[in-house]
């Protein structure tokens, strides 16, 4: 399943580069099967066990004891559909934006997909790593092609910023290799064999400086705003729906279940720099007056609530954090498709810019205030469970920073009624009495996430089900030490 | 291959064991490769090309011998037929006076190479009474030839072959010689002579230097402060760069550099080391050999050789542009290519060694690395073709095999097409560009062909 879109990539390259309707039909095509194939395991997977199903291990490059291992557990199969869902999501958002160069930009976004797709079920380190960085290169492609005025510096400064991340990674993986002969079959039920404290000091910040980069965590957050302001929409989607997921899913993955005793000594370093991202991200989202960038920081503030929620290591925390994941995945993406629908429309974000867009565009107004309360937190929708849980969890460890943090869910109320009231509300800005309402595919892109954000709101165990095993194995793991 | 037979040639001077037949397997494909880059290049460039290829076989035959070599005078006979070879090689451009300058400047340092490396081996000599690698293992395994015009001698033969790999700091003839010289000679120097080298370098070090224990554990350090060095001056110094050939040089001695430091590992673990470092060398002789490929296609249709004049390059020669690509990414070490298979188990093998620092130093200079090479891309991707074009930020399908028309749909002139590249180049990249993927992603095979030439030179056996 992996390689279904690396399949398409290889069709879309040898389509002619003229046929555009072609090239997007294909692609489409190659997104929705990866999709199927999500829904399909998402149902089938037993949800009463904690081991990894459906696992794949071959032998594949024997010098260093290293397997091709992939197999998915509760956390993979949730993030794996989010990533299958969101490639199709984009695909059509992409559909009549793009105007040069199809071929290239479509063929670029399958390997993409087929870079996520294979690190949320990657279980070899080797493997996971080379997934990791296989979504680099298109990316920097991505942005640096198709991208706004800035590009070039966004784009080189992702693409460096995150392989610095990932080289460091890389150091931490040799170390793993050398003090355990393999880098094999690490799940997140098993055990280890580096128990030495020390050891798993320095290895869980090699691999926490290179995921920290990805998620971002503060002080390494500085490539995010850049990145998102300048790519395209579809990509500052999967950008911040999938991309930044894959760094908190190594968080979970590698660095609290190979290295507890390292979390345990983290463990208040983590939450902190949760908290910061919290507040200092929400804080920078009240400053901006570019639409996008004050979502990008929103992302940042939202992402601190996973690692907030990841620091607490215990069953609400931990289900808090990956509810988040999974939920912010879905909220994010529809904001960043309705940032885009306004700037394919008025070709600027600058909010001030606008005012008064309710009475033209009214369905576009429902759709941004439901993906603005959810982002916000509002009781009802699934942004509110996930930030709930986390604090929740948090606040049995970290009275106070938890307590801190609440602040965070205030300013988010602040800006994003803000927003809402300097775009949508008041008086109708003249310049836009000609503004076209959004049109059925745009709003075919934001129905599917829409549904989701209201069914998790409300139901969330729909979710909380699928990982709900692998946490407790999780923490069982984390209280071993 | 013969399997497990190994046969020594003039009384111990030459052997035909793995080792040596893998080599030379090795450097006669990259003459394949040299010749098919050269063909286009040659016929309308170059004035005498009969010599030219006779030189170039000339050449390889030195690097077969210097891979053969079980001896100090031999070896030293080899090398000096491949530098005088490349020597002539480089001053090939007659009428133009960078590749004359180039040719000089490399002759006078080389000379002067040769000759410190003619001392060192003298000093080795009267201090063993031997040449033959055996004889020296054996001598410096017993105490009693604890002699300072031994250690002269080695320091002198390790600085000899420093020049001859462009190891900082005796790299100053590089990017003069590699900017001034005929693409295709470049792409020779770059690959061919730095692989002989090794190769020599490799055989040296494993079967006279190493069975030497602790006593080779000072000269380890030595190299690999020597290793350091290089990558971080390759690497950083190609920051700065305008031309493209000059990068690659620069870019050639941070390989250089980490190569070394898979040398200074030889040791406990040896066959790790040896074969880390072999299979690095096929992978940047792979690597290498497509970059040159699609700057000689560039170069073909343009003649120029400058970082900015590749701006737009993705529009008007779409194929060339995706090699050069993948070619940049490998050699910056990015995964599913065969550059980041080769660096990891490059640096594995190094910090297995027990030289942590050494691989920390290596892995910051690949990332370091990325950056120049970025650049190379930025210009070929971003960067709008020159003034024709007008528009900004273009794209293209980056991959070819499509039509080369003007395309119509943008609104300002056409970007202007360049000619598909000859078929033995398209040839060359296209096998290239597979052969970097597979490596990237199934390696075994190629690994387990090293795996039986190293074991020809392990000590001991």
């Amino acid at each position: 399943m992996i390689f279904i879109p690396l399949l398409g990539m290889i069709a879309v390259l040898l389509l002619p580069r003229e046929s555009d309707e072609l090239i997007k039909r294909v692609t489409l095509f190659f997104t929705l099967v990866p999709l199927a194939v999500a829904v399909a395991l998402f149902i089938s997977y037993d949800r009463s066990t904690a081991g990894t199903q459906y696992v794949v291990n071959v032998p594949w490059i024997q010098a260093f004891n290293i397997q091709y291992h992939i197999g998915i557990d509760g956390l993979s199969v949730t993030l794996l559909l989010l990533t299958a869902l969101l490639g199709p999501i984009c695909v059509i958002a992409s559909w009549r934006n793009i105007e040069k160069g199809i071929k290239a930009y479509m063929a670029l976004f399958l390997l993409l997909e087929t870079g996520m797709l294979g690190f949320f079920v990657a279980l070899d380190l080797f493997l996971f790593y080379v997934f990791f960085e296989l979504t680099l290169l298109p990316m920097y492609f991505l942005i640096g092609i198709w991208g706004g005025p800035r590009r070039e510096y966004a784009a080189i400064k992702f693409f460096l910023y995150t392989l610095f991340g990932s080289v460091l990674m890389l150091v931490a993986m040799i170390a793993v290799y050398l003090n355990s002969g393999a880098l094999g079959a690490r799940t997140s039920t098993e055990g280890n064999a580096l128990n030495n404290l020390n050891f798993q000091i320095w290895v869980f910040l090699g691999f926490f400086i290179g995921f920290a980069v990805k998620v971002p965590i503060f002080p390494f957050h500085t490539w995010l705003p850049d990145a998102h302001v300048e790519a395209p929409t579809a990509i500052s989607v999967i950008l911040a729906g999938i991309l930044l997921k894959m760094g908190t899913y190594g968080l979970v993955r590698i660095n609290m279940s190979m290295f507890p005793q390292g979390l345990d000594f983290f463990c208040n370093g983590l939450a902190l720099l949760g908290f910061i991202n919290i507040v200092y991200g929400s804080f920078c989202a009240l400053a901006q007056t570019d639409f996008k960038k004050l979502v990008a920081y929103s992302s940042i503030g939202h992402m601190g609530f996973v690692i907030l929620g990841l620091s607490a290591r215990n069953d609400s925390g931990i289900t808090g954090a990956i509810l988040q994941m999974f939920n912010h995945g879905v909220i994010s993406a529809m904001l960043f498709l309705l940032v885009g629908v306004l700037y394919d429309r008025a070709h600027h974000r600058e909010i001030n810019g606008f005012g008064g867009l309710g009475t033209k565009m009214p369905v576009y107004t429902g759709i941004t205030t439901l993906a603005f309360m959810a982002s916000l937190g509002l009781p009802g929708l699934s942004g509110f469970v996930g930030e709930a849980l986390s604090l929740l969890g948090a606040y049995d460890k970290f009275k106070m920073l938890t307590i801190l943090s609440t602040i965070g869910i205030v300013i988010g109320a602040a800006y994003f009624l803000w927003t809402l009231q300097r775009v949508f509300l008041g008086t109708l800005n003249p310049k836009y009495e000609e503004i076209p309402e959004i049109n059925g595919r745009e709003i075919l892109t934001l129905v599917p996430l829409g549904i989701l954000t209201i069914v998790l709101g409300v139901w969330p165990n729909f979710a909380i089900d699928m990982f709900r095993e692998s946490v407790t194995n999780l923490i069982d793991v984390l209280q071993a030490i | 291959m013969l399997p497990g037979r190994n046969v020594e040639l003039y009384g111990g001077l030459l052997a035909v064991d793995g080792f040596g037949l893998f080599f030379k397997v090795f450097f006669l494909a990259i003459g394949i490769g040299i010749i098919a880059i050269a063909l286009e290049y040659g016929k309308a460039r170059l004035q005498h090309r009969g010599e030219f290829y006779g030189l170039l076989l000339f050449s390889i035959l030195g690097m077969n011998l210097m891979a053969m070599s079980r001896e100090l005078l031999t070896a030293y006979i080899a090398l000096e037929l491949l530098s005088f070879s490349l020597y002539v090689l480089v001053a090939y451009g007659l009428r133009e006076a960078r590749s004359n300058e180039a040719g000089i400047k490399y002759i006078i340092i080389g000379a002067l190479s040769s000759a410190v490396m003619l001392y060192g081996l003298s000093n080795i000599y009267a201090a063993l009474g031997t040449t033959y690698f055996s004889g020296i293992a054996a001598a410096l395994s017993s105490p009693a030839t604890d002699n300072p015009v031994l250690w002269v001698g080695l320091a002198l033969l390790i600085v000899g072959l420093g020049f001859k790999l462009s190891a900082v700091p005796f790299h100053m003839w590089a990017p003069d010689a590699y900017e001034g010289a005929p693409l295709p000679v470049t792409a020779y120097l770059a690959i061919g002579s730095k692989a002989a080298a090794f190769a020599l370098t490799l055989r040296l070090l494993a079967e006279a230097v190493a069975p030497a224990g602790d006593r080779w554990a000072d000269w380890q350090l030595v190299i690999a402060v020597l290793s350091a060095v290089t990558m971080l001056v390759g690497n950083l110094v190609a920051l700065a760069q305008s031309n493209l050939k000059r990068l690659m040089a620069y870019s050639s001695i941070g390989h250089v550099g980490y190569t070394l430091a898979g040398i200074a590992v030889l040791g406990d673990d040896f066959a790790l080391a040896a074969k880390a470092v072999i299979f690095y060398l096929v992978v940047y002789a792979i690597t290498n050999l497509i970059v040159f490929a699609g700057l000689a296609s560039y170069y073909n249709s343009t003649g120029k050789d400058n970082i900015a004049d590749l701006a737009g390059l993705a529009d008007r020669q779409p194929f060339t542009a995706a090699v050069l690509a993948i070619g940049l990414f490998s050699l910056a070490g990015l995964p599913i290519f065969a550059g980041f298979t080769a660096k990891f188990y490059l640096f594995a093998a190094v910090a297995d060694g027990g030289f942590l620092w050494l691989a920390g130093v290596a892995i910051f200079s690949s990332l370091v690395s990325l950056y120049y090479y970025l650049q190379v891309l930025r210009q070929i991707y971003i960067e709008p073709a020159a003034p024709e074009s007008g528009t900004e930020g273009d794209a293209a399908a980056e991959h070819g095999g499509g039509h080369h028309d003007a395309e119509p749909e943008q609104d300002s002139l056409p970007v202007p097409m360049l000619p598909r590249p000859s078929i033995t180049l398209s040839a060359t990249m296209g096998v290239g560009v597979l052969a970097v993927i597979w490596l990237g992603i199934y390696p075994a095979p190629l690994l387990a062909v090293i795996e039986f030439a190293s074991s020809a030179i392990l000590p001991m056996g």
